[in-house]
């Protein structure tokens, strides 16, 4: 630290000193740090992200994240096409939760226009959302465990249960993962009775297989070792940084939108909250089997209580549609965090402005202070703890 | 005790590996070229156009060249040209009616917006191309499919697009017949029954003027 010519050492091209955590240029048997690039070609980025990482012997000084490899101009290009036309789009945001992406779309353009929803689709929207949580986490736990070195075995039995899930979008919605299934004003298509027991023999299921999920790895020693008391984040850091969803819950703080806002019909069913005390990478992974279980029982509910009646509103109009000039937020709790659409309508048919609040996006702003002082090896995990999806980092 | 969340893992690899021989739900793997998947009802990957008679394909698609899917596909991706007579009247036809299907997203907005029933999605996933360029752009003549072959892809949907168009043919003929009937009593003068929709039309909007210097 006193020493004056310390700085120099540096890698040329680092924008400042690195903190007092450093040893390389401090001790006696410094060498100078080393500059790793991981990716955008690496299979532990989830897609094409790079992470410029500075290191100090294994430790990780700095940790620059570089993102915008799959930059599609997804908001300029629903300021061009009409409100309608931007459903099949938001499939393609985060295209493992096609399902709620469109509702929250949906539910933007329906605060704009002041479109009523009718029961019958509130319900299956909240059946599918549901669904859509399972799936989603159950990837997680999977690819997080492949992350850490559990190769294979935890990633295929997840994708067995994914396949059954996308199984049965498949047969409602005519396409796996870019469902484009909710309108303004309700959905698509009403779900059979045949499709609904379909759902009622999966969810049945399920409880089994997480049972077997936690057996088979949650009590493990080595993932035990490895997880806990990685990447830790703090609530402070957490609530400051925006950071929402299971990444917010597993660090102590109990903010969920289902609860807050209480949008659709959720007010109507019971459920717990789940929450983490010590915000590292294994009270991430617990909160998402934690948060599966509670969705079985939301599943549950809604399914018994699902009403009879119109899927879609009668007044509902999809082609020719042009809201009021105004603007709306639409946002609920995705699986991955709070997901939201804002839009300004000047009463054109296109929206004049749509803007996206993407939670992958905002949940990554916190890597580098989750990994500074960690090994590389960690910062693969802590990555893919975050649980973000390329498609919607960079939109 | 250390080791038992390992012992209690491997319990249950162990049980999945010997349960992977002996139980009907696991046998998953699909021989694939020979055998196939049963597809969804709803299933849906590229657009065709449905026509009526299959000995005239092209003549009889139910497809009037509107273009409003044109218009409202999100990647536009469809091209339509009206087919017109030498004097330039419009046919109510397509001329061209052109999909690239390589840049179709498979999002059936097109089928939702068409008023006229006259394209819906197909279910033909082989489609591997060896042209690069013109390959995957389909014509009219590769999207026409019968309605035969629609109603083998969706049965129940397409049962109710027929009943649909039989009550609105229904309905035209009989506004026809109705149209018709007052038209043969007064024989001579060709031009007033060839007029009957413009007179309503002013009459709508005369009620207009004198409301707004009522305020």
């Amino acid at each position: 630290m006193t020493s004056p010519a310390a700085p120099s050492s540096f890698p040329s091209g680092l924008p400042s000193s690195p903190g007092a955590h450093v040893r390389a240029v401090h001790d006696d048997f410094h060498g100078d740090l080393l500059e790793v690039s991981m990716g955008p070609h690496h299979p532990s980025t989830h897609g094409v992200f790079r992470m410029i990482v500075t290191l100090d012997g294994e430790r990780i000084v700095r940790l620059k994240p570089v993102f915008g490899y799959l930059h599609r101009n997804h908001e300029k290009l629903g300021e061009q096409t009409t409100y309608l036309a931007s459903m099949p789009y938001t499939d393609r945001l985060d295209y493992l939760n096609s399902m709620t992406n469109n509702w929250a779309y949906a539910i933007a353009v329906e605060k704009l226009a002041g479109q009523a929803v009718p029961e019958r689709a509130e319900y299956v929207r909240v059946i599918l959302a549901e669904l859509t949580r399972l799936l989603n986490h159950t990837c997680l736990a999977g690819f997080l465990l492949q992350d850490t070195g559990c190769s294979g075995t935890p990633l295929m039995y997840a994708f067995r249960e994914r396949e059954k899930i996308l199984d049965l979008f498949e047969s409602l919605s005519g396409s796996r993962m870019m469902c484009n299934f909710q309108r303004f004003g309700g959905c698509r298509l009403d779900p059979t009775p045949e499709w609904l027991a379909a759902v009622r023999q999966l969810v049945d299921g399920y409880g089994r297989f997480l049972d077997e999920f936690e057996a088979l790895i949650s009590g493990n020693e080595i993932v035990m070792a490895r997880t806990q008391g990685t990447g830790v984040l703090t609530p402070a850091l957490a609530i400051s940084a925006g950071v929402t969803g299971p990444m917010l819950r597993a660090t102590g703080v109990d903010y969920d939108l289902r609860k807050v806002d209480g949008y659709g019909v959720y007010p109507r069913f019971e459920f717990r909250v789940p929450l983490g005390a010590h915000g590292d990478t294994y009270d991430r992974y617990m909160i998402r089997i934690l948060e599966m279980r509670e969705s079985i029982q939301i599943l549950r509910q809604a399914l018994r209580d699902l009403p009879a009646g119109p899927i879609l509103d009668p007044k509902a109009k999809n082609r020719g549609f042009r809201p009021k000039p105004g603007e709306a937020y639409g946002r609920i709790e995705g699986p991955k965090g709070e997901i939201g659409f804002y839009l300004i309508s000047d009463g054109s048919p296109n929206p004049f402005r749509y803007r996206v609040r993407p939670p992958s996006f905002v949940n990554l702003t916190i890597l580098e202070d989750m990994c500074l002082g960690q090994t590389v090896a960690d910062a693969v995990i802590i990555l893919g703890s975050i649980d973000i999806v390329l498609g919607e980092v960079d939109r | 005790m250390l080791g038992t969340g390992l012992l209690q893992g491997l319990a249950v690899t162990a049980k999945n590996l010997v349960g992977s021989f002996h139980d009907p739900e696991r046998y998953v793997t699909m021989e694939y070229p020979e055998v196939k998947t049963k597809l969804p009802e709803n299933y849906r990957n590229f657009p065709f156009l449905v026509h009526d008679d299959p000995k005239d394909p092209l003549g009889s698609l139910r497809c009037v060249a509107c273009t409003i899917c044109e218009t409202e596909c999100p990647p536009q991706c469809i091209y339509i040209v009206m087919d017109r007579d030498e004097k330039g009247k419009a046919l109510k036809r397509p001329k061209v009616f052109d999909i690239d299907i390589s840049v179709c997203m498979s999002c059936q907005i097109c089928v939702e917006v068409c008023p006229f029933d006259a394209i819906k999605m197909d279910q033909h996933y082989e489609i591997a191309e060896t042209n690069r360029f013109q390959g995957l752009l389909l014509s009219r003549e590769q999207l026409s499919k019968s309605n035969a072959y629609y109603h083998q892809l969706h049965p129940t949907e397409a049962a109710a697009v027929d009943a649909l168009l039989a009550e609105q043919k229904a309905k035209q003929a009989a506004a026809k017949a109705a149209k018709a009937a007052p038209a043969a009593k007064p024989p001579a003068p060709a031009a007033p029954a060839a007029n009957p929709p413009p007179p309503p039309a002013p009459s709508a909007e005369a009620p207009k003027p004198p409301t707004p210097p009522a305020p």
